[in-house]
């Protein structure tokens, strides 16, 4: 069942709009990650579900209800924002329950709540600290209980991690993650970073430009991409994708067509660096630079003045301004069209 | 003369000169004196000088200045006119300072939410406060001018009886009061204003969330998160409310039989048309004292109840 439903929604201030007729849907239970650079409209995306802003035109459900016109309050999501928002003039308790104590919860309710959120997310040694006592880590932390209290089908979460440190980051993700599966929640949750829509989201949108780019599973994201941005916006480093007609021309054993007998001329292949190797036979390169990084080697090599990045297991043995020759397994090429910019299958 | 014996100053100059820590002593020394010089002239020397003053006898061309101790003192207490102008003060403070806070903080969150014309409306409201205080006084003399003035005009419309607002013993002070709210609402509500923008926005729309109506944002958080600025608006109203005094030389002159007369005004009218100097300059100390009393009690009784940020 969706719980989250967009439909043709559109938000413009006048000029272009931010958010393009986007629809998509999240299934209840699943998190689902806005993925997309900067200004590409995925927080504009999640303020239109927590009503923060009125969509232009297109309809938005949760769990059933058109809530396209309702205020924020009374369209049952919860939200966890980048700065995390938190009262500073309150303590941690006060702060988590500030919304069951607007909507008038009963005293002996909001304690039982709190008390259980406060264990779920260790804080209960922290209940009477105010925010600005507390590390960022834990700031975050408080925000969540906020949205954990509220028990709200859905929860929005903008960026809530781009404020912690790297290793911080990776901790709050799996407790995230984990938190979201253990509690049955909705998630919306919007990123620029890949990493964390690929290894937290049951299902990535992926946005460009506002509008939508590529909707489903991170696997299907990454392993066949619709477009070219996909293809180099999914996956560190990112994917090569280089003219047919000069990796041909490089010495790459194509046949001299493209798939369905298209002519190379208007073609682009894409190779992950993990699918290109060394090898006897290949396109030509020279490498420009060697990255190594213990487990493997990131090689920066140049076919005919375009980039193209190879990882190679291990310490690899090539030096810079060395030649080398590029394979890789024909079924693991990427074939887009250049005019299109899209896949072709 | 013998040379030897002229010793030059060079020497030991230029070893102040060139010591570092002297010379940056030095430098910041004489970066102070000048504000220095002027505000020990002007304000630290004449207030000690009021203080001492005050228990002096007021020099008379028969009579040179002697010492009476707490002689005027003695007299303040006995001085009529100064407890009316000290009630009348109170009454003005009583009626200015919760006003135009409660007027500044309404308008500041007024114009502080996106509106149409907000630039023009936070200029309108804070007009008042650019005009000088006697051209203010002037504008509102022909508010309140009998027969002709704007108010009358207005409520003759309605019928109302004709009145003498700043003529009336009953109304007089009133129609001062409204003047100063008229004019320091707009100064505190640009500190409001300020202090209302450096609040995040995401607050506001997490309290959306949470369900909380306007009031009870403005409540819970708004409200808590301005106490700062509360409590420095309310320090300056106090000061404003004993300090402002250009409108009652305008409008009334303490007049009618002393009912506008503030304190200020009547140190002003002991000190420079009685001339009895040292009777003016213990009339200050007591309101220096009374100042003084009410900014430690604010601080005190208010610092503890405030959010930081």
């Amino acid at each position: 069942m969706a719980e989250v439903e967009l439909e043709e929604v559109t938000k413009s201030w006048g000029g272009a709009p931010a958010v393009d007729r986007v629809s998509f849907s999240a299934r209840t239970g699943d998190l689902v990650a806005l993925l997309g650079p900067s200004g590409c409209g995925k927080s504009t995306t999640l303020r239109l579900i927590a009503g923060l802003e009125t969509a232009s035109s297109g309809t938005i459900r949760i769990a059933g209800r058109d809530v396209t016109a309702r205020p924020p309050a009374t369209r049952g999501v919860s939200m966890v924002f980048q700065n995390y928002a938190l009262f500073p003039h309150l303590t941690v308790a006060e702060n988590i329950v500030f919304g069951l104590k607007v909507r008038d919860v009963p005293k002996a309710e909001r304690e039982a709540r709190l008390k259980r959120a406060a264990g779920i997310l260790g804080l209960e040694k922290l209940l009477d600290r105010k925010p600005s006592q507390l590390s960022g880590g834990q700031q975050q932390r408080v925000a969540l209980g906020r949205a954990i209290v509220a028990e709200t089908p859905v929860c929005l979460m903008d960026e809530p991690l781009s404020n912690l440190d790297a290793q911080l980051r990776v901790e709050m993700r799996r407790e995230i993650r984990a938190l979201q599966k253990r509690l049955g929640m909705t998630m919306l949750y919007v990123t620029h970073d890949q990493v964390e829509a690929m290894t937290m989201a049951d299902q990535v949108v992926l946005m460009k430009d506002g509008r939508i780019e590529q909707d489903g599973p991170p696997a299907e994201l990454y392993e066949s991409p619709a477009t070219i941005f996909t293809a180099r916006f999914v996956g560190t480093p990112p994917m090569n994708v280089l003219p047919a007609s000069v990796l041909a021309a490089a010495g790459a054993p194509m046949a001299g067509h493209g798939p369905q007998g298209r002519p190379l001329g208007g073609l682009a292949i894409g190779i992950r660096p993990e699918d290109a190797r060394l090898a006897e036979t290949g396109a030509e390169a020279t490498v420009a630079a060697v990255e190594y990084l213990g487990a493997d080697t990131l090689v920066e090599a140049r076919v005919r003045d375009h980039p193209f990045i190879v990882r190679l297991p291990g310490r690899a043995a090539v030096d810079v301004g060395g030649q080398i020759r590029l394979a890789w397994e024909p079924g693991r090429a990427h074939w887009f069209d250049l005019s299109s910019q899209r896949r072709i299958a | 003369m013998d040379a030897r014996l002229v010793i030059s100053p060079q020497p030991l100059l230029r070893r102040v000169m060139t010591h570092p820590r002297l010379t940056a002593t030095i430098h910041g020394w004489l970066l102070l004196l000048p504000a220095m010089a002027l505000l020990a002239l002007f304000t630290h020397w004449p207030a000690v000088a009021t203080f001492i003053d005050s228990f002096y006898s007021t020099p008379r061309p028969r009579r040179p200045s002697r010492f009476v101790g707490l002689d005027n003192y003695q007299q303040i207490l006995a001085d009529p006119v100064f407890w009316q102008s000290l009630w009348n003060n109170l009454l003005f403070a009583l009626g200015t300072i919760p006003v135009s806070i409660a007027l500044a903080l309404l308008m500041a969150v007024w114009v502080n939410d996106r509106i149409v014309g907000r630039t023009a409306v936070r200029m309108a409201y804070f007009t008042p406060t650019v005009l000088p205080m006697i051209a203010v006084a002037n504008i509102w003399l022909f508010f309140y001018t009998p027969q002709y003035g704007l108010l009358e005009q207005i409520t003759a419309l309605f019928g109302a009886e004709p009145r003498n607002w700043l003529g009336s013993k009953d109304t007089a002070l009133f129609a001062v009061t409204l003047v100063a709210i008229w004019k320091e609402a707009g100064f505190f509500m640009i500190f409001y204003l300020a202090a209302l923008q450096s609040i995040s926005p995401s607050l506001a729309e997490a309290a959306a969330l949470e369900g909380a109506s306007r009031w009870t944002f403005f409540r819970r958080v708004q409200f808590p998160l301005l106490m700062p600025t509360t409590l420095f608006v309310l320090v300056n109203a106090v000061i404003n409310a004993f300090r402002m005094v250009d409108h009652i030389v305008v409008m009334t002159r303490g007049g009618p039989d002393n009912a506008t007369s503030l304190l200020l005004f009547y140190i002003y009218q002991v000190g420079f048309n009685f001339w009895d100097t040292t009777y003016a300059a213990a009339l200050t100390t007591v309101l220096l004292v009374l100042l003084a009393l009410v900014a430690l009690l604010q601080y005190g009784w208010l610092e503890r109840r405030i959010h930081y940020r």
